[in-house]
């Protein structure tokens, strides 16, 4: 068994970005398991633009993205195994990992850092009734059908749910010649980025249907057609509704789910709503050492925030190995209400946060002209005026340490109220 | 010309295949599909009954109960996973208590061990996720759950390994009876070119198309009605929601459902029970999904359902008089049938085999194969094995360090091997038959470009050639811009 100071499991986004935040704070012996083929993750395949706006102000495509975090790696001579799946983490941070190399090996880490990122929801998940045909992908599958392998998946194509990669994957079927016939949203609104509506669907006249389900998939060897119905505000689909569409392939952009089979075996505590582990300010879960970033924590909608977020996780995961002074942690929580659905994180010990934490989180329904509010216990202390605020579009406020050190704080709540 | 010709590679169709192969002769089995184990016997509830629901007498209790006998030799001759987990058949009113004793006293006369009827505090110790309603239940520890793909690859291989002949995407559309030997004709699927093979005896083990094969010799004609069962299956992470293998005993309710983990760590839930007419209809329905999701409730509280991964149809080959039909026919000496296996078929496989093969013995006195290999090997699992027996292994072969199915932990060497064994996997479902990978939560979103690259290597095919499922079920279309 070999001993390491940080062992981040996953080299996507998250895990790079998390090694250098350990690296930069002062932390040397740090190593990343990830189990594909090349570091970069999912980003790989996204050879689509519009990475990258935010942390280097350009607009890069996915492996240009990944390409300027992995030269940050070799650059720090960071440690990385390729090819390398991790079997199991135990409570006491020993990681059992396998590849060819070393066949089945184990490290013993002082501390983790989970950027296992997510997994998308497939259909059996969602019991649409019909056969069990060849032609049903969820979106990521057939990105990388098509992106990495140039396979095309089929010519004539339905895409259930419009969450961002199915978006994406509509406007790149079409450039790759299938006929995109339409997208259909169980929900009443898209849960994808507006830029992406419009860059993807309304640029190649590609109908967005909302409310719209599949109720029925035919063929029995390949798909042949799919049905889609319109459902009612408990998103039954509505009798009389049904319209049928040709086409030889389904495409499911239906919801991404962090990815925590490791975490939840190992006994981190997991939220009920973002499906990722529940952390404190520094990103810490409820297994002490053990930190997580990216989305395996909750997932993001741009590339950039997930960097900042594991960033920091790095960041902590070194402050964690070289503080030996046990403290008691006096948390504060953090309280999603009225229209948010969730915060990260969900607590935070004033005396450990940094001078400006920030907290991201998600509404749960489209709202215009409404305001985000903070309040300390009771107190308001912070409202911001928004236009719109949107599920696909994740949302983020900061808290300053002076205000909540020292003060008898509880909760800190944020919720979402009339202007 | 083969002495025995078998028609259909289902359970029922490979297990005669494992018992004839310990004869000298001359053996074929033809399969319509591209594979073993592609109609009921792969979409079914996966159990080996204990044998107390079938009627005392009637060949399907006795078959049942000599199956369940037969199957502990089996699974470690043919190293086929297998979990004697126990069944129990839950009461939830008084007055139906009288029906669950009817139950217990037809299992004694059936020959089941071990039968006894539990109340309800030991009801709850043995299950606490039993219903409030349960008031007591017939416990039947000899039941088991098993890997009806297991079953049915480990049958297949071992009879090929022996000596039998295979044949796939070959569908028999005649059987004309000369005079001492039958001519079966077939069209292959792929180019619909006509061959013929003789024999002289043909065993129909053609499941939902025995009617169709007996009809062909035989002017007392049968009809197998399709009995749609649909199913739910439920993630790794809810396995242990259940131990044993929950039934509802029957009532004015109707039958139930029911609900039990799988050898694999899942949880199943199902089947319905409809019958329909198209043979290819495996397609789920929302009416039948609602009434497995609906119906599974009245044994148990809180079944996890939303933590459904799958759901899938099976089709039970069902016949009027609810009754396995195994015999030579009186009519035209020499074709056998083994047909209406429906439930409990797969349960029942080892003794169909047993019997078909006395009565193919009984009419052509065949001679014991001397150098009969009894044992199989099955695939190894990696992630089941010590980490210095695995370690060994990934040395031999490197293969087995690589994990191609994250949710399973498959590695790439368990995929080769299921590919290159006796009989090996051709397509995608081929492999998640053979080795479970792209069975898991993800539903092979992840392994999919993976195992196809395997594939395509493996069997020097391009990957635009790789399939589902049969030669219909392309994955691909082509490449990218071919259309534009």
């Amino acid at each position: 068994m070999k001993n390491v100071d940080i062992v981040i499991i996953g080299g996507g986004p998250a895990g790079l970005s998390a090694a250098i935040g350990a690296y930069d704070k002062g932390a040397r012996d740090i190593l990343i398991l990830e189990r594909d083929k090349e570091l970069g993750g999912i980003l790989n395949q996204c050879i689509h633009n519009g990475f990258g706006l935010h942390t280097f102000k350009e607009e890069l495509t996915g492996p240009e993205y990944a390409k300027k975090y992995i030269d940050l790696i070799d650059e720090r001579k960071i440690q990385y195994k390729l090819h390398t799946t991790v079997l199991d983490i135990s409570k006491e941070k020993i990681i059992t990992t396998i590849n060819k190399e070393s066949g089945l090996q184990q490290y013993k880490a002082k501390a983790i850092i989970l950027a296992m990122g997510c997994r998308e929801r497939p259909r059996g998940a969602l019991n649409i009734a019909g056969y069990r045909p060849a032609g049903i992908y969820s979106a990521g599958t057939a990105q990388k059908l098509v992106n990495i392998e140039g396979l095309m998946p089929g010519k004539e194509v339905v895409i259930l749910g419009s969450g961002d990669i199915g978006l994406i994957m509509a406007r790149r079927m079409t450039l790759e010649g299938a006929k995109v016939k339409v997208v259909a949203e169980i929900m009443p609104y898209s849960g994808g980025l507006k830029r992406n509506i419009v860059q993807c669907l309304d640029d190649f006249n590609i109908p967005l249907k909302l409310s719209h389900t599949v109720v029925e998939i035919k063929g029995k060897d390949r798909v042949e057609s799919v049905v889609i119905a319109e459902v009612d505000d408990k998103m039954k689909p509505i009798k009389g509704t049904e319209e049928e569409y040709t086409c030889d392939t389904l495409l499911l952009s239906v919801g991404l789910i962090p990815e925590n089979e490791l975490s939840k075996e190992m006994g981190v505590e997991l939220s009920k709503v973002t499906s990722g582990p529940i952390v404190n300010e520094s990103l810490e879960t409820s297994e002490k050492g053990v930190f997580a970033c990216g989305n395996v924590l909750h997932v993001h909608d741009l590339v950039d925030f997930v960097s900042e977020e594991a960033k920091v996780a790095g960041e902590k995961a070194y402050d964690y190995i070289t503080n030996t002074s046990e403290e008691e942690k006096n948390y504060i929580n953090i309280i999603a209400k009225d229209g948010v659905r969730y915060t990260i994180p969900q607590k935070i010990d004033a005396k450990k946060m940094s001078d400006i934490q920030v907290v991201r989180f998600r509404v749960d329904n489209i709202y215009k002209n409404k305001k985000i509010t903070i309040y300390y216990d009771d107190k308001k202390v912070f409202e911001n005026n928004k236009k719109i605020l949107a599920p696909g579009e994740m949302e983020q406020v900061f808290l300053k340490k002076k205000d909540l050190i020292n003060q008898d704080i509880k909760n800190i709540v944020i919720k979402i109220e009339e202007k | 010309m083969y002495d025995i010709i078998i028609i259909g590679g289902g359970v029922s169709g490979c297990a005669i295949a494992r018992e004839i192969s310990k004869y000298e002769g001359k053996f074929l089995l033809i399969e319509k599909e591209s594979d073993v184990c592609c109609g009921t016997s792969k979409a079914n509830s996966a159990i080996i009954h204990a044998g107390f629901d079938a009627a005392e007498g009637t060949l399907m209790a006795k078959l049942n109960v000599r199956g369940n006998e037969l199957i502990k030799q089996l699974v470690s001759d043919l190293d086929i996973h297998y979990i004697e987990n126990g069944a129990l058949v839950v009461c939830v009113s008084e007055e139906d208590r009288p029906s669950l004793k009817n139950l217990y006293d037809r299992g004694i006369k059936n020959g089941v061990k071990g039968l006894r009827i539990v109340e309800r505090d030991e009801l709850v110790k043995m299950e606490p996720n039993i219903s409030d309603n349960a008031i007591c239940a017939l416990y039947a520890p000899s039941s088991g759950i098993i890997c009806p793909f297991s079953l049915t690859y480990a049958f297949a291989e071992n009879a090929c390994e022996n000596g039998v002949e295979f044949i796939f995407n070959e569908e028999v559309i005649n059987i004309n009876k000369e005079e001492d030997k039958f001519v079966v004709i077939v069209k292959a699927i792929n180019d619909n070119i006509e061959k013929k093979y003789e024999s002289k005896v043909v065993v129909n083990a053609a499941g939902l198309f025995a009617d169709e094969i007996h009809n062909m010799v035989s002017s007392k004609k049968m009809k197998i009605t399709p009995r749609k069962g649909e199913y739910v299956l439920l993630d790794r992470e809810v396995g242990d929601y259940v131990h044993k293998t929950i039934f509802a005993l029957p009532s004015k309710m109707g039958k139930g459902v029911l609900v039990s983990p799988t050898v694999h760590g899942n949880i199943i839930v199902g089947p319905t029970a409809t019958d329909i007419n198209d043979k290819d209809g495996k397609n789920t329905t929302i009416e039948g999904l609602e009434e497995v999701m609906t119906k599974c409730m009245v044994t148990l509280k809180n079944v996890p359902i939303k933590k459904v991964i799958t759901s899938f149809a099976g089709l039970r080959a069902h016949e009027s008089n609810h009754e396995f039909i195994i015999e030579e026919s009186s009519e035209v000496k020499g074709f056998v049938d083994c047909a209406a296996i429906e439930s409990p078929g797969l349960s029942s496989s080892p003794a169909i085999g047993e019997m078909v093969a006395n009565i193919c013995n009984n009419i052509l006195n065949m001679n014991k194969k001397k150098n009969f290999v009894n044992k199989r090997k099955g695939i190894v699992q990696i992630n089941k094995l010590p980490l210095d027996v695995a370690n060994k292994l990934i040395k031999e072969n490197p293969l087995y360090g690589n994990i191609v199915c994250r949710c399973q932990k498959i590695t790439e060497g368990e995929i080769v091997d299921s590919i290159h064994r006796p009989l090996g996997a051709t397509t995608l479902d081929g492999i998640k038959r053979r080795t479970t990978a792209g069975m898991g939560r993800c539903q092979a979103g992840f392994c999919t470009p993976y195992t196809m690259e395997i594939l395509s290597r493996e069997l020097n095919k391009s990957k635009k050639e790789i399939t589902k499922d049969n030669k219909s079920s392309p994955i691909c279309c082509g490449n990218i811009k071919e259309n534009l």
